[in-house]
């Protein structure tokens, strides 16, 4: 039974490691500047997991096969490197794994993270909520109207809580249910939520940031591909979390001048 | 430490009434079998739970027989509505994390065989220890009651993120009155648990019994302590943080809930509290308990799989400084769950640092658990063999750590099937296999008879395929970006990983189904198995040492042990074969004495 077991681990080990190599189900095509690093962050801790994986499985089955079973008259021994060496190789070994993956791993965050966007990115909001994105373009004025949550109304449309009437900001501000942007074009999100957590996830794009009530954060990205994507939410918000969606379109900056004439006009 | 053992048994007297003796019983070891019982009970139900989800992930509009009868409004048509699935989920997550992985392992096996282990008649608080027991009880019920009060349990997951859990009735179904009994229950939970850790490092470092040095307690013990010690600070966090959710739903506090928060076009009454220091706190809490989880686990598989290797670890000491780093570092890790929360994004890499510093410590207890089966002369049985299968669970999950410790990779993998899968194998299957290694190992003492070898065999197969099958998968949905907690996958680019959704279920229903044979197995050795001898499996620790088997009411009868060795005199020519126990006198030329 111990040699069942131990060639069951490995067949586990090996059947597991087969989609992963082939990429059965992997990431979606990486559409932004920003993405390559965490792409390779990705493939070198896989690389590095994989291998720690494989090799625990096999040594514990091959140890497993070996000493299972044992004759009557056979005496127990001690791995000869004893506790030491397996100190020593845990800590030189993943240590310097864990150094590698922290050190480029700093890099790949930094990208996302710790690099302001241009001064002449474009700016757009989103506003989550129970269970919908609203996109919000500045319209030719380049600003956005205050924002006052007691205005805010699905009733009436105005999921903004916008006041037209009194804030001039306001008037020529573009609100959307999708959200487009310019191929090649850094784009500055403002992100804030109406009422509970929500997240804001494009695999394609390789974001993913939470909304949290009281904070307004902001992402930065350029998208490098002409095509339609999905947002999801990720962060539970209640009955609707698993609806909760919105397509990002990438266009051409002339098709995007055009659909952003159309969405004013429909204000 | 004598002093205080004799003392106390002179006040605790064998009860003689039924309610005594099996009730509110004041013996660790009856106690140990209520924890036992609480943990069997609720694992049922979890399961139970998890295959409703399965079948509704891989058919979601199928309608399940009978499903209306869980809840009022849930289940038109027996089909499940997408928020009775997130209450379904919430509960499952809750009972199996606190009332099965907390309880089994911890409070179950370390209430029957600490004391034992130490060599004590009981603990020093036997009327705290009886408390804790029916406190957590209680929890149990409170939160089970929630599947008949008002709207239905909370469907907010176990994390219970605010302001969602905060906000009432007006959040969704089951926000109310289902979040207060959650966190009631949960709140319940932690007296229980505050009250259980006093005792067990009380037990562990004022009742040893002579002889009984630290450093000769078996891995199990330390384990328990250990963990112990991680419980005693992390469920004193969780406590405060749930009795804050409660109040902000019932005292109309904004501890979680900020300012201008809209719903359904109604400004909410609240302001100035935090929704992140909810997560502050609950991960606080959160992290050490997934190692308050594992750790025991740790601690019995080293236990089981010495006395089946014949021959100790490469290193006791080592395995006890590794558990202890593994504490420690647990509460400095814990951020990580919160990489793209909003946290400021320095703080990410200052808890991505530790968090890949962990994996370390738990290198080393793997490295220490191969290299010690080298060379070893194992024996498989159904409890080594769940021992192995730990270890293979505890590998193929911890890798997987790897991804989520970096905030880079986390980008691509939080919130996603990825995260389900890695606490799955690392918290979930590995400290079950803990939990059977230990059952089948200890039921002998605890009930006098052997379980059955071959249900248990056929139980150990179809878990550990079963469970490989189930959770490996998990991990691929994710790399594709399966959003978790979804009822269902309507975006477009999750249409097509619906097939491997629905193998999942079929791989669930099965494995599922195999535990009903370890029920069985147990109720029936219960009664009908084999009587077991009082060391059967030639083990050297003190519960082997006992008078009788199911141990006397003081444990010991008259006399308490004396302790001559280290807990693992495996491999010596001693008067009893390969090994010599604990109380044994005599004098070993070839041991393995670190102490």
């Amino acid at each position: 039974m111990a040699k069942f077991f131990a060639v069951t681990i490995i067949a586990i080990a090996i059947l597991s490691a087969i989609p992963i190599l082939r990429h059965t189900w992997w990431m979606a095509e990486d559409i932004s500047t920003h993405g390559a690093p965490i792409d390779e962050q990705m493939s070198e801790t896989m690389a590095e997991a994989g291998i720690s994986f494989l090799a625990s499985q096999f040594i514990l089955a091959f140890f497993i096969w070996k000493f299972s079973n044992p004759k009557p008259g056979d005496k127990v021994k001690n791995f000869p490197g004893g506790a030491k060496a397996m100190v020593w190789a845990a800590v030189l070994l993943v240590g310097t794994e864990v150094l590698a993956l922290g050190v480029f791993g700093v890099k790949a965050w930094a990208n996302v993270y710790f690099t302001p966007p241009a001064a002449d990115a474009m700016p757009i909001q989103v506003q989550a909520g129970q269970f919908a994105f609203y996109f919000r373009y500045p319209g030719p004025d380049g600003k956005f109207g205050p924002i006052h949550p007691d205005h805010i109304s699905e009733a009436t449309q105005n999921f903004y809580g916008l006041d037209t009437d009194h804030d001039p900001d306001s008037k020529d501000d573009i609100v959307t249910a999708q959200m487009a942007v310019p191929v090649n074009r850094e784009i500055h999100l403002f992100m804030h939520t109406k009422d509970v957590g929500h997240s804001f996830f494009v695999p394609e794009l390789r974001v993913q940031q939470d909304f949290v009530p009281g904070l307004d954060l902001s992402l930065h990205f350029t998208a490098t591909k002409i095509g339609k994507y999905e947002i999801v939410c990720t962060q539970l918000c209640g009955l609707g979390h698993y609806n909760m969606k919105a397509y990002l379109s990438v266009m051409s900056q002339q098709d995007f001048d055009n659909w952003l004439k159309q969405q004013a006009a429909l204000q | 430490m004598h002093d205080m053992a004799k003392h106390d048994a002179a006040a605790h007297h064998a009860p003689t009434s039924f309610i005594g003796k099996h009730v509110f019983s004041l013996d660790h070891k009856v106690i140990g079998k209520q924890y036992y019982g609480l943990a069997l009970l609720a694992a049922l139900v979890g399961m139970g739970l998890s295959w409703l989800m399965r079948i509704h992930l891989g058919w979601t509009n199928l309608a399940i027989p009978g499903l209306h009868l869980l809840t009022k409004n849930g289940a038109p048509g027996n089909v499940m509505t997408p928020e009775f699935y997130l209450q379904l989920m919430t509960m499952h997550a809750t009972i199996m994390v606190f009332f099965v992985l907390t309880t089994a392992p911890f409070a179950a096996f370390g209430n029957y065989f600490l004391p034992i282990q130490v060599g004590a008649e009981d603990m020093p608080f036997p009327h705290f220890n009886m408390m804790s027991f029916w406190v957590t009880f209680v929890a149990f019920l409170v939160l089970v009651s929630s599947f008949f009060v008002g709207q239905g349990p909370t469907l907010g997951g176990w994390t219970q993120y605010a302001p969602l859990s905060a906000l009432g009735e007006v959040g969704g179904p089951g926000e109310g009155t289902g979040v207060v009994l959650w966190a009631a229950s949960i709140g319940i939970f932690c007296i229980g648990q505050l009250l259980g850790s006093l005792n067990f490092i009380t037990t562990t470092l004022d009742m040893r019994t002579r002889g009984m040095s630290l450093w000769r307690l078996p891995l199990s013990a330390w384990a328990w302590f250990i963990t112990s010690c991680m419980g005693l600070t992390a469920f004193a966090v969780l406590m405060p943080a749930c009795i804050l959710l409660i109040l902000d739903h019932v005292a109309g506090t904004s501890f979680f809930v900020s300012s201008n928060i809209v719903i359904n076009d109604q400004l909410q009454p609240h302001s100035g509290g935090s929704t992140l220091l909810w997560q502050h706190l609950f991960w606080f809490f959160g992290h050490p308990e997934v190692y308050i989880a594992i750790v025991p686990g740790m601690g019995i598989v080293s236990h089981v799989l010495i006395t089946n290797m014949r021959k100790p670890m490469l290193s006791h000491r080592v395995l006890i400084y590794s558990m202890g780093a593994l504490a420690v570092l647990s509460y400095m890790v814990y951020g990580h769950h919160m990489f793209v929360s909003g946290m400021n994004p320095v703080s990410a890499l200052a808890f991505s640092f530790p968090t890949l510093v962990i994996t370390i410590p738990s290198t080393i207890v793997v490295l220490i658990w191969l290299g010690s089966l080298y060379g070893a002369k194992l024996r498989i049985n159904t409890a080594s063999l769940f021992g192995l299968g730990f270890i293979s669970m505890f590998i193929s999950g911890g890798v997987s750590g790897f991804f989520l410790a970096q905030p880079s990779t986390d980008i691509m993998l939080h919130a996603t099937y990825f995260v389900v899968g890695h606490f799955h194998l690392v918290m979930g299957v590995a400290a079950m296999f803990g939990i059977f290694a230990g059952t089948y190992f200890w039921f002998p003492k605890m009930f006098g008879r052997m379980m059955n070898e071959s249900l248990g065999k056929a139980h150990f197969w179809l878990s550990f395929v079963g469970a490989y099958a189930v959770f490996m998968p998990f991990h691929y949905l994710g790399m594709a970006g399966n959003v978790r907690r979804y009822q269902a996958f309507t975006p477009d680019y999750m249409q097509r990983l619906i097939p491997l959704h629905q193998f999942i279920t079929v791989a669930a229903l099965v494995t599922g189904a195999a535990q009903l044979i370890f029920l069985y197995n147990l109720i029936h050795s219960r009664f009908r198995g084999e009587p077991a001898s009082d060391n059967p499996w030639q083990a050297t620790s003190l519960e082997w040492s006992t008078p009788t088997t199911p141990p006397p009411h003081n444990n010991f009868g008259d006399k308490l042990p004396e302790v001559f060795h280290d807990p693992y005199q495996y491999g010596v020519e001693g008067a009893a074969g390969d090994y010599v126990m604990q109380t044994s006198p005599e004098k070993i030329t070839t041991g393995h004495d670190e102490a």
